[in-house]
């Protein structure tokens, strides 16, 4: 099994083919198979990638199960995963069989829904295994067309807007990024990421159009990959396409796009602005610090006054994408850990608030909070679950949620003491509005009329949320099982990034005693 | 001596004899009866021929003095024409025997066109050059007014005409000014008088005029203005054929004209050319945003796609020229590809070109709209469909010869683009409900438009062989 990583990728795209090719009409039973050919190929992928997992050995911090074949124009088709990777590509087929059942009440254009959903699993899996810029590149930037198509088609009322803005938005931070990839393949010669990776790219300040960019080549190449990753998190105040997106896309398309899309921009920090352009990074720390924090204030504090329940649990989405920020430039073992391990639980947890919101809207076909309340009375399983969720969102000790939380703050503590104290501030506020929110929708007296007939959850609905609930209480107890996994590749991933600096560092004071 | 020129120049003898004899023929016995069969016999003769060239031809062979040059650049540009003219032949043939517009004379013109075509990239001279260019534009100028009844046609074609021959106008000026200070019209004798860095000023003077004139033909800002009104106007089918084949000869001549003539002064026009490159890709993206009539639209597009290709020639390397015939190439093959759509796009029997008339076309053709919705996302250049793969090449080349600004700017400009194909997919896939369009049975158009978005999806595996041709083929021009 040498090619265990492209069978894991293209398992989905497989069965999307043969739905696209051999799956004709638009009846119930057509619709019937597509619906369970998409949920046999994604539990197939989780299954097989469950393989990965068994056979990693996390003490080797270098790439496992390397597949390498020649591809055009110079660059090579390489796949591998680190201990940094190998977690998103678990998440991402753990969810996907979710995600497949949640769409369960989807009744138009099944099929086509159906092949959105397993092309975009393959997409989002080569992201994450990519060796090769381009490849790499090429995963990234593909995810956005089902995407667009996905949020266009099944979107709510104001879809056009919100797909076109998710589109060109990430698009042009994307094609910055390009244009950096091919600097980069000029200056070293290669597209190889592991080679990239033990390349130092020039960091001798220069004067572009009389301004003196300090880190020279590798802040502009960092800038151009930040312009990329940015967007993606989404950081703040390049943010604004995500509360539209989230609120247009279909329950199942914001579980993707909260529980995986969004950490492909923690993912690329990760992988390629901190090993790569150490001195880079280590120029605009500060300003990713503060926009990291000023991301945790400013949108609790907007969350606070929404009052569509997605849009609310979008900015909660983007204040937590806040601490990973944090956590990854505070270029620690603890931040790093903390960012990493806040990216895996948020992709359960906030994947989770997504399908609550989804379990209610599927029946009342609103988001409006105020449509809602006193939901406890003749819902108290869907009572439970979404306070469990809600608890986790806050950071509960206990869930997940606290785990990433607190090591992101200590790791940043230690570097800036400020930043941290500001940080620590967005604990409250989100305990505010998660809290505010779980009140409004589902306790107090249940007065509104329309809600007198409402449903508690099926069985079907409980069945996709059990899992979810043993992850983000297992992680919350048992951290060590990311840690494990992840530690021996931060820690040398920090070494590197430590090393990359101190030699940057010395070669400046070469050159000013010169 | 003149057999073996003669050898050399055997597949254009072939084609014009061929042209000849066809027009000859149909004239006294069928007409336009013979129209149809003329049409696929033509796309045929052109097919064998470019197999011809492509697997026999080898090595560099110059005629006449240097009055033509046959190697490895100029067969790939005419292996592209040539199926390019083919496989536009085949998709017309249907669509104009329905609509009553199918004349003998329309395989005919493209054929000669053609045959200029091919004579235009392998000129090696300026006088074989301009013959070359006059043959092409005076076949295109009469295909552009073939519907003789239409207002639009009509003034496509004249209006064609009047900036052609201004155009004309000024790539001759141009190639005097170049004779009277290089003392010769040989490629290789300017090269010398150009001399290695530095030129006379007269021959710059030449140099800036034959530049506009050429951009004039591949439709660059500023000298683009043309352009939508031919593409509106004419027929359909034809305006398949300005999309593709011309615009392959008109960049392949420049090159050639470039690095050719001008090898020695690369900086000089490289300047030019970027600019012209920046100003088309930046015109075509914005302009393109308000166009209603798709044909417009492709327009705009072409435009701006040949400020891509521009790139890779304004990097003056060999690596500029291989990613320009690479971008040329997969050009070629979606503009086919989303021809053969527009063709298609019918309403009550009459041809639409109304964007806004593919109104939720995804669900009354789910498979034509994936196809449509593979090429627009290729041509505005969004991995993993091959539209991508051919701006990577172009940039590649350029930031390699550190135009840094250049491929910035083009980044820029691709984002603002995907803006209107992605409303030409939001209206297939997003729409209202309501009436959509019709689509003709032609299996042809189907064949192209599938075959076209396969290649564009497929591509990327290999790029289909097309790279070595292409490197071989650029090292050939640049030494």
């Amino acid at each position: 099994m040498d090619n265990l990583l492209s069978i894991v990728t293209f398992i989905p795209a497989l069965a999307a083919a043969i739905l696209a090719i051999f799956l004709r009409g638009e009846d119930a039973a057509a619709q019937r198979n597509a619906k369970w050919l998409a949920m046999i190929a994604t539990s197939v992928t989780f299954l097989v990638s469950l393989f990965i997992l068994a056979q990693f050995d996390p003490a080797d911090t270098g790439f496992q199960f390397v597949e390498e074949r020649d591809w055009l124009m110079g660059m090579t088709y390489k796949m591998g995963v680190d201990g940094i990777s190998v977690l998103f590509v678990l998440l991402t087929t753990f969810m996907m069989p979710l995600v497949i059942a949640a769409s369960w009440n989807v009744n138009s254009r099944v099929k086509e829904y159906m092949i959105a959903f397993l092309v975009l699993e393959t997409l989002m899996l080569g992201v994450f295994m990519a060796l090769d810029l381009v490849l790499f590149y090429l995963f990234f930037e593909a995810g956005l067309i089902p995407m667009f198509l996905i949020i266009g088609i099944w979107g709510g009322k104001n879809r056009i807007y919100a797909s076109f803005k998710f589109f060109l938005y990430t698009f042009l931070g994307s094609v910055l990024m390009l244009v950096a990839m091919v600097a980069m393949y000029a200056d070293a010669g290669t597209t190889d990421i592991p080679t990239l990776m033990r390349h130092s790219f020039g960091s001798e300040t220069f004067s572009v159009l009389g301004i003196q960019v300090v880190g020279g080549l590798q802040t502009l190449l960092f800038l151009a990959f930040f312009a990329s990753f940015a967007v993606k998190m989404p950081m703040w105040p390049v943010h604004t396409w995500l509360p539209d997106a989230h609120v247009q896309a279909p329950t199942a398309g914001s579980v993707v796009l909260a529980a995986i899309l969004l950490k492909m921009g923690g993912y690329g920090f990760l992988r390629f602005s901190l090993p790569m352009f150490p001195v880079g990074a280590d120029v605009l720390t500060p300003l990713v610090l503060w926009m990291s924090v000023i991301a945790i204030v400013y949108t609790s504090l907007v969350a606070l006054v929404q009052e569509d329940m997605k849009k609310l649990i979008a900015y909660s989405s983007v204040a937590h994408m806040g601490y990973v920020t944090m956590g990854i430039f505070a270029a620690n073992q603890q931040g790093i850990d903390g960012a990493i391990f806040q990216m895996i639980s948020h992709g359960f947890i906030s994947g989770a608030l997504f399908l609550c919101v989804g379990v209610i809207y599927d029946r009342m076909h609103t988001r409006e909070i105020d449509a809602y309340g006193g939901l406890v009375n003749r819902m108290p399983a869907y009572a439970l679950i979404f306070m469990f969720f809600t608890m986790a969102n806050v950071g509960l000790p206990g869930t997940s949620g606290f785990v990433g939380e607190f090591l992101t703050l200590m790791g940043i503590f230690q570097v800036n003491t400020w930043v941290a104290a500001v940080a620590a501030s967005g604990v409250i506020l989100s305990a505010a509005y998660a809290l505010w929110l779980y009140r409004r929708v589902v306790l107090g007296d249940l007065i509104k009329e329309s809600l007198k007939t409402i449903s508690d959850m099926t069985r079907r609905e409980k069945a996709i949320f059990a899992p979810l609930i043993f992850m983000t209480l297992w992680l919350g107890v048992y951290p060590a099982a990311v840690t494990d996994i992840i530690g021996p590749s931060v820690e040398a991933l920090i070494q590197n990034y430590d090393m990359a600096l101190a030699d940057g560092a010395s070669a400046t004071q070469v050159a000013a005693a010169e | 001596m003149i057999q073996a020129d003669l050898n050399i120049i055997l597949p254009e003898i072939v084609l014009s004899v061929f042209a000849m004899s066809a027009l000859v023929g149909t004239v006294y016995t069928a007409k336009d009866r013979a129209a149809g069969l003329l049409t696929w016999v033509t796309a045929g003769v052109l097919a064998l021929v470019a197999l011809w060239i492509g697997l026999t031809g080898e090595g560099v062979n110059v005629a006449f003095g240097g009055m033509f040059h046959d190697d490895a650049f100029a067969r790939f540009a005419k292996v592209t024409i040539l199926l390019s003219a083919a496989v536009v032949l085949v998709m017309s043939q249907d669509y104009m025997a329905r609509r009553g517009m199918l004349r003998f004379e329309y395989p005919v013109l493209v054929t000669l066109s053609a045959v200029g075509m091919m004579m235009m990239v392998s000129a090696g001279d300026l006088i074989a050059l301009y013959m070359g260019l006059e043959l092409q534009s005076l076949a295109l100028y009469v295909v552009a007014s073939l519907r003789r009844d239409s207002m639009k046609s009509t003034e496509a074609g004249l209006k064609y005409f009047i900036l052609g021959a201004l155009s004309s106008g000024l790539l001759l000026y141009g190639a005097s000014l170049i004779y009277g200070f290089a003392g010769t019209t040989l490629f290789s004798g300017i090269i010398g008088a150009a001399g290695d860095g530095q030129a006379p000023l007269g021959l710059l003077f030449g140099l800036v005029f034959m530049i506009a004139g050429l951009a004039f033909k591949v439709s660059a800002v500023p000298f683009h203005m043309w352009t939508p009104d031919v593409y509106e106007g004419s027929p359909t089918p034809v305006t398949a054929f300005f999309a593709t084949a011309p615009k392959v000869a008109a960049m392949a001549l420049f090159a050639r004209v470039m690095h050719d003539a001008f090898g020695g002064v690369s900086n000089d026009w490289g300047q030019i050319v970027s600019l012209l490159a920046v100003l088309s890709m930046f015109l075509g993206a914005i302009a393109a945003i308000g166009q209603t009539n798709i044909k417009r639209l492709m327009a705009f597009s072409s435009i701006a796609h040949m400020g891509y290709a521009m790139i890779g020639l304004a990097a003056g390397t060999a690596l500029g020229v291989e990613a320009m015939l690479i971008y040329m190439a997969i050009y070629v093959t979606m503009n086919i590809g989303t021809f053969a759509f527009i063709m298609s796009m019918e309403k009550d029997g009459k041809p639409v070109t109304d964007i806004s008339a593919l109104n939720m076309y995804a669900k009354r053709e789910p498979g034509r709209a994936l196809a449509m919705l593979v090429l627009m996302f290729s041509l505005a250049g969004v991995p993993p469909m091959l539209g991508f793969f051919a701006k990577l090449g172009v940039w590649r080349a350029a930031l390699d010869a550190d135009m840094v600004w250049l491929v910035v700017a083009s980044a820029v400009a691709s984002a603002i683009g995907a803006f209107y194909y992605l409303r030409i997919v939001y209206y297939m896939y997003f729409g209202e409900e309501g009436e959509t369009l019709e689509t003709g049975r032609a299996p042809v158009l189907w064949v192209c438009l599938m075959g076209s978005a396969a290649v564009m999806v497929l591509g990327i595996i290999n790029l289909f062989g097309i790279e070595g041709a292409a490197a071989a083929a650029a090292a050939t021009l640049v030494n």
